[in-house]
C-alpha cells in the first residue's frame, strides 16, 4: 500500500463508523448511510492522492457524503424512500463547511453510534450478518478483512452484508435506541455480539492457528467504545473487564510452534500487565456501579482471580468455585457446568468436578462440544483412569474443529494409552 | 499494533523544575484524550515531569555516573507519551496529527517490539 493510501485507510478506520452514523440519523437508512460513506471515501481515494489529505478529513467526508446525499435524493432514485423532508434538512445543514466540522464533532454523534450499534446488533439479523455488519460499519473492515478475519469466502461475506442491509431497510428497523425492556435485549445482543468477535479470535473455530489476534483487537475496541457510550452499565464494563484480561493472555496461550498452552501451564510473565490493570480497572467501576453481577461481570471476576494469581498454585479456586456458582444460578447451561466443574476439581478434587461433568454429560447441547471430553479426559487422568481417560481425549480431538487443538487433544491420548499399558504391565 | 506516541515539546530542556502547562492547553489535551478513549484506542497515558527534576544515568568506561537534571545541552526531551493500540502505523500517525501541539513540539510514532518477529535464537534468550 503506497503512503496515500495508508493514510486514506487510516482516515477511514478513524471517521468511518461516526461518518456511517451521522449520516444514517439524516436519511434514517443504515444501508444508504454506508452507502453514501463508501461513496465519500472513493471520492477521497480519487482526489486527495492528488491534493494531499485535507486538514479535517473527517469534515471532508462529512461534506462530500452530504452532497452525495442530496444528489441521491434529488435525482429521485430513492422513490421508495421518502426523504424530501430529510433532503431539505441536509441542504439547511450545509451552509458552510464549518458547520459540517460541528455537526461531525458534536456530542450527538456519540448517540448516533450508539443507535448504529444498536441497529447493526438487530434482532432481525443473523448472527453471522450482526457480526459481519458490525465489522463493517462500527470496525471499518473491509469485507475482504472480515471474510479473512472469519475464515470465509469474499462474496458470502459480501452477500451477508448486503443482504443484512436490505433485511434493516425491509423491515423498517428504525435508527434509534431503545428503551426500557427492549433496551437491556438489545444491549444483551449487542455484547454478545462483540464477545463472539473476541472468541472468534481467542479460540478459533476453525482453522490451522489456534488464535487470531487482531480479532480479539476488533472486538476490544468495539467494547472499549460501547463502554464510553453507556457509563452506567455495568455488564458492559464486565464484558470489556473479561476481554481486557483474556486478552493480556493472547501471547502466553501459543507455543514456540503456534501449539495452544493450558491456563495453567502458561508462563505469567508473559501476560500482558497493561491489559490486565484495565480489566481490572474495569471489573472495579461495575463494583462502583454497585448491584449484583451480571454473568459477563461474574466470569470477568473468575478471570481476575486467574490474573492476580502470581503462580498457578496461588490460585484461588474455591473463590473461583463460588462465582461459578453464582453465574451457574443466573446464566444456567451446560458450558458453565463444564467450567464449574474445572473449578470443583481444582478446589475439592477431580472426583468432585467429575461428578458435576457427569450430570450434564447427556445434555444433547453438548453434543459436539468437545470441551466436555477433554475436560472429562483430564479428570480421568487425575483419578488414574488412564484407558477412559484415552477414549475421551481421542472424542475431543474428533469434535474439535481446530487443527493446533486436535494435535494437543491426539497426544494427550497417546499419553493416557501409554500410562494405562504401564497400568497394565503393574508398572504404577 | 501497540504503538507509543513521544511527546517532545519545544525546548523542554530548558523547562523550569515548577514548569505547569497552562491550562488552556491541559484543556485542549484532555478533549484530545478524551477522543483516543471514545475511540476505543488509548490503553494508557502518562505526562513526565521536565527534565529538570531528572537524573541521567551516563555508562561509560565501565563505570555508570549519575548527572542530574537539567540537562541544557540536550535536545528533544520527552515530555509525556500516550500508548495506543491501532491498526496500522498509518493510523498511529493519523491520531498524532489530531493531537493539540504548539509550533516546534514533535511527536515520535513508534511501534512497540514484537518478540515473535524476532530470529529464533534471540527469542530463545529472551526466554520465549
Amino acid at each position: 500500500m503506497s503512503d496515500i493510501h495508508a493514510a486514506i485507510d487510516a482516515v477511514w478506520r478513524i471517521e468511518s463508523a461516526r461518518l456511517i452514523a451521522s449520516l444514517a440519523r439524516m436519511v434514517r437508512d443504515v444501508g444508504l448511510a454506508e452507502d453514501l460513506a463508501q461513496e465519500a471515501l472513493l471520492a477521497a481515494l480519487e482526489r486527495w492522492p492528488k491534493s494531499g489529505v485535507p486538514d479535517n478529513p473527517g469534515a471532508w467526508l462529512m461534506a462530500t457524503a452530504k452532497h452525495r446525499a442530496i444528489d441521491v435524493l434529488r435525482r429521485g432514485k430513492m422513490l421508495e424512500r421518502k426523504h424530501e423532508v430529510v433532503g431539505r434538512d441536509l441542504e439547511a445543514r450545509q451552509e458552510s463547511p464549518e458547520d459540517a466540522l460541528h455537526a461531525a464533532l458534536d456530542d450527538e454523534v456519540g448517540d448516533d453510534l450508539l443507535r448504529l450499534i444498536f441497529t447493526a446488533c438487530h434482532p432481525v439479523l443473523s448472527t453471522e450478518a450482526r457480526l459481519a455488519l458490525t465489522l463493517r460499519l462500527l470496525g471499518g473492515l473491509t469485507t475482504e478483512e472480515i471474510a479473512r478475519a472469519f475464515l470465509v469466502p469474499v462474496p458470502t461475506v459480501a452477500q451477508r452484508i448486503v443482504r443484512a442491509k436490505r433485511t434493516l431497510a425491509e423491515a423498517r428497523v428504525p435508527f434509534e435506541v431503545p428503551r426500557g425492556a427492549d433496551r437491556a435485549a438489545r444491549l444483551s445482543s449487542v455484547l454478545e455480539v462483540i464477545y463472539l468477535i473476541f472468541n472468534e479470535g481467542y479460540t478459533a473455530t476453525a482453522g490451522d492457528e489456534w488464535t487470531r489476534p487482531p480479532l480479539c483487537d476488533e472486538a476490544l475496541r468495539l467494547g472499549r467504545i460501547l463502554a464510553e457510550l453507556t457509563l452506567q452499565e455495568p455488564e458492559v464494563h464486565g464484558l470489556v473487564a473479561l476481554m481486557e484480561i483474556q486478552a493480556s493472555r493472547l501471547r502466553a496461550r501459543v507455543g514456540p510452534a503456534g501449539e495452544p498452552v493450558l491456563l495453567l501451564d502458561q508462563d505469567r510473565a508473559r501476560w500482558d500487565r497493561l491489559l490486565i490493570a484495565r480489566g481490572l480497572a474495569a471489573l472495579d467501576r461495575v463494583e462502583a456501579l454497585g448491584g449484583t453481577l451480571g454473568p459477563y461481570a461474574l466470569q470477568a471476576a473468575i478471570v481476575a482471580c486467574h490474573a492476580r494469581a502470581r503462580t498457578a498454585e496461588e490460585t484461588d479456586w474455591t473463590r473461583i468455585s463460588a462465582l461459578y456458582d453464582a453465574l451457574a444460578q443466573l446464566a444456567p447451561s451446560p458450558v458453565v457446568e463444564v467450567n464449574r466443574a474445572v473449578a470443583y476439581a481444582m478446589a475439592f478434587g477431580p472426583a468432585a468436578g467429575l461428578e458435576i461433568v457427569d450430570a450434564v454429560a447427556a445434555e444433547p447441547s453438548l453434543a459436539g462440544y468437545h470441551l466436555l471430553p477433554s475436560v472429562r479426559g483430564d479428570f480421568l487422568v487425575k483419578l488414574g483412569r488412564h484407558d477412559e481417560a484415552r477414549v475421551e481425549f481421542e472424542r475431543a480431538a474428533s469434535l474439535t474443529r481446530n487443527t493446533r487443538e486436535r494435535t494437543l487433544m491426539l497426544e494427550r491420548a497417546a499419553a493416557a494409552a501409554r500410562k494405562a499399558s504401564r497400568n497394565d504391565r503393574g508398572e504404577r | 499494533m501497540r504503538f507509543m506516541m513521544l511527546v517532545i515539546p519545544k525546548a523542554y530542556e530548558n523547562a523550569r523544575a515548577d514548569f505547569v502547562p497552562p491550562a488552556d492547553l491541559v484543556a485542549k489535551m484532555t478533549k484530545y484524550n478524551e477522543s483516543l478513549t471514545k475511540a476505543g484506542v488509548l490503553l494508557s497515558l502518562d505526562g513526565l515531569t521536565p527534565p529538570a527534576k531528572a537524573a541521567r544515568v551516563k555508562f561509560a568506561a565501565g563505570t555508570p555516573k549519575v548527572v542530574d537534571g537539567p540537562f541544557t545541552e540536550a535536545k528533544e526531551m520527552v515530555g509525556g507519551y500516550w500508548m495506543i493500540q491501532v491498526k496500522s502505523k498509518a493510523e498511529a500517525v493519523e491520531w498524532a496529527k489530531r493531537a493539540p501541539m504548539l509550533d516546534g513540539d514533535v511527536i515520535e510514532v513508534r511501534e512497540v517490539q514484537d518478540i515473535s518477529e524476532w530470529p529464533e535464537e534471540v527469542r530463545k534468550a529472551a526466554g520465549r
